[in-house]
């Protein structure tokens, strides 16, 4: 017998879930605490902001809303390691990564309050891409975005994050193997919560990991303790430093767990029971660092309290600007159609003003 | 009159579902989140209990995937039920049903049947914002080799899943997403299934044909009852089979009130508004008193504010408006 390839996935963890190191190696980055400070702060502001958007469609103020409970290390972790000229093409609940690189709350709450002017960001990169409600076509798309960088000669990489069940579609694998193909600096980052929708992980694949995908595509592919923001970081530095250099592109599978609900407009008790999501509150993302940074003495209850405390005025400041922005008249549904409206819309557009005027 | 009772349409889907189940082995229904979650739309609840998770098969989150193995499976000799979610999401799966499902008898010299059935969710009108909310039923009546059924009523929702299961082609299933929680009659029992292959006269009127199908059904006959108000007498007829339409009753139709007005929530251009203003134009333009008259949805992604998915979209005031305009009132 002759063997023609053999492959092996590596897992990496740094932290338990009680943050207690697993191993000594510790990233560089994590030396400076300051830095470590802040991913913290920003995972919790994330939750805050996660849980005053439930709290807002809750009271009818939000339209249908996907939460990110639970992802927030993932999040975090893939929004910190990229740098500014980076692209980021999230799916729909990235909302730690996209935080970090500037994308405003109130942004956030006017795309889900069915207002697309949500989407123009006004402090993060232009060039990241809208949010994705399709599953996994934006990862066709940063695979294009990659190989533009790579056509210019630009040192930038395109970074897509999608879910598990997610990665069974086609578009997926299309994107992953054009960048294999194509050495395209492109890291596609499967952020497996373990449910897509009712899905279970089990019912999407018969692979053993969704990491392994990457290799079948000719990408480097690492498993991840997605709960863990060192061990996601810590690919993610590694995954862009090999892209930027023309190494080539990288599969990511972040592990975690969704503690929520799909969305909104979903109900998880109707299809998962309760001690497991209990079991998955054990391997919380945020207390996992929280404990760590404590171990450091980098952190304490006192800092954690005014620290919440600041994120609740932050909110309520992003909620009060969310609200007061006025309610787009009807000729909007034609405005961001074309760069210029042909006649014939041009005519319906008229029509469309001239009935509600008439109303 | 024989008894009747009142499920939601929803109700109807499910017990269509679990009477095919029951009385066909070869039926089993796939698709995404049809088995603990009891399907998108709730159709689905509770058959995971009773017919096990061979027949109620939750699969992969890849459209072309469970469609085109749908199709296998209906070549291989089952009786496949696919629920795709939504209309939208029946875009991953257009080569599987358009350049696959409808081609395969024709390609294989009719060595090939494909009796799959597909079900799907469509239209606008639950503020789910332009990528979840597309009428998109034209372009599947475009393709010939497929037949395309869309229930607008109870009745229709509860008897065209076994009609369609016995059809030796492909055929799609529309349900309007906005019709679910509506009530309506079935017979109490008995046999269900209903023909699908000819429209329905709803309402009768002398003045004006409204011709509409779907999610537009109800709006159109709430349309009819004011204009009845202003002595417009209208005929509202339900294509219910939108490939092949039905064109002897259309045609009888229009012969006899002399006015058409379409309704349909496609986009105007290249609509089936437009397929079925086509053919009055071309065989009773000489039984028309006043040109053909279109309510189409505005050629816009249909928009997520309520107020705006509702300026896009047909409504009973737009109909009323276009039917005085016909009337020229």
């Amino acid at each position: 017998m002759s063997i023609a390839a053999t492959f092996e996935i590596e897992y990496l963890q740094y932290l338990d879930p009680e943050g207690k190191p697993v191993r000594k190696d510790f990233p560089e980055f994590t030396r400076d605490l300051d830095h470590m400070v802040e991913l913290y702060k920003l995972m919790v502001s994330t939750r805050v902001f996660d849980t005053k958007s439930i709290a807002l469609q809750r009271t009818g103020k939000l339209g249908t809303y996907a939460s990110c409970l639970g992802h927030e290390a993932a999040h975090v972790g893939i929004g910190s390691a990229m740098r500014r000229e980076d692209v980021l093409a999230p799916s729909y609940r990235e909302y730690g990564a996209q935080l970090y690189r500037g994308v405003q709350p109130r942004e956030v709450y006017l795309y889900w309050g069915g207002d697309e002017r949500g989407n123009d960001f006004q402090n993060a990169p232009k060039h990241d891409f809208a949010w994705s409600v399709p599953i996994g076509t934006q990862c066709l798309h940063a695979a294009g975005a990659a190989l533009a960088f790579k056509i210019r000669g630009e040192q930038r990489v395109a970074v897509c994050t999608i879910g598990d069940g997610g990665s069974s579609k086609g578009d997926f694998y299309g994107a992953i193997n054009i960048a294999g193909a194509q050495n395209l600096p492109l890291v596609a980052v499967i952020v497996n919560n373990q449910w897509a929708i009712s899905v279970p992980r089990r019912i999407q694949t018969g692979a053993k990991t969704l990491a392994q995908k990457g290799l079948a595509a000719g990408l480097f592919a690492i498993q991840v303790d997605g709960n863990d923001i060192i061990a996601v970081r810590k690919a993610m530095d590694d995954a862009l430093a090999r892209a930027r250099s023309g190494q080539g592109g990288t599969v990511i599978e972040a592990v975690t767990y969704r503690l929520g609900d799909h969305t909104t407009a979903d109900d998880a008790r109707r299809y998962r029971s309760e001690a497991e999501v209990k079991e998955a509150w054990t391997r919380d993302p945020v207390k996992r660092l929280r404990a760590w940074l404590e171990s450091k003495k980098a952190w304490d209850a006192k800092k954690e309290e005014a620290w919440k405390a600041e994120c609740e005025a932050w909110m309520d400041e992003e909620v009060n600007a969310y609200l007061k922005t006025r309610a787009q008249p009807v000729e909007a549904m034609f405005d961001y159609l074309y760069a210029e409206l042909p006649a014939d819309l041009a005519q319906q557009r008229e029509q469309a003003i001239a009935l509600e005027r008439g109303h | 009159m024989s008894a009747t009772r009142r499920i939601t349409y929803r109700e109807a889907v499910r017990e269509a579902l679990r009477e095919a189940l029951l009385r066909d082995p070869r039926v089993f229904l796939m698709g995404e989140d049809v088995g603990r979650y009891g399907g998108a739309y709730a159709c689905s609840s509770g058959l995971l209990a009773e017919f096990g998770e061979e027949r109620i098969r939750d699969t992969p989150l890849s459209e072309s995937a469970f469609v085109g193995a749908g199709i296998g499976a209906a070549i291989g000799g089952m009786r496949p039920i696919v629920e795709v979610m939504t209309i939208n999401f029946s875009l991953l799966a257009l080569d599987q049903i358009v350049n696959n499902a409808a081609t395969l008898r024709h390609m294989s010299g009719g060595q090939i049947a494909v009796p799959v059935v597909i079900r799907m969710a469509t239209g606008a009108g639950r503020q789910l914002a332009a990528q979840h909310s597309h009428s998109l039923e034209c372009w599947y009546a475009h393709v010939p080799g497929i037949r395309a059924v869309a229930p607008a009523t109870i009745a229709d929702a509860r008897g065209m899943l076994w009609t369609a299961l016995q059809e030796p082609n492909p055929v799609v299933i529309f349900e309007h997403a906005t019709l679910y929680s509506d009530e309506g009659e079935v017979p109490a029992g008995g046999e269900f299934a209903v023909d699908i292959d000819r429209a329905a006269i709803r309402r009768a009127g002398a003045d004006l044909s409204l011709i509409t199908y779907g999610g537009s059904l109800k709006k159109a006959l709430a349309a009819a009852e004011t204009l009845a108000g202003e002595r417009i007498d209208c005929e509202v007829i339900d294509l219910r089979t939108l490939r092949p339409l039905d064109e002897e009753t259309l045609l009888a139709s229009v012969r006899r009130t002399h006015r058409a007005l379409i309704v349909d929530e496609g986009w105007r251009s290249g609509s089936l508004a437009g397929e079925i203003a086509a053919r009055i134009a071309e065989q009773a333009f000489f039984d028309l008193d006043a040109p053909v008259r279109r309510v189409c949805s505005a050629e816009v992604p249909i928009p997520y504010p309520r107020h705006l998915e509702e300026a896009a979209t047909p409504q009973v005031d737009t109909i009323v408006a276009a039917a005085r305009g016909l009337m020229r009132r």
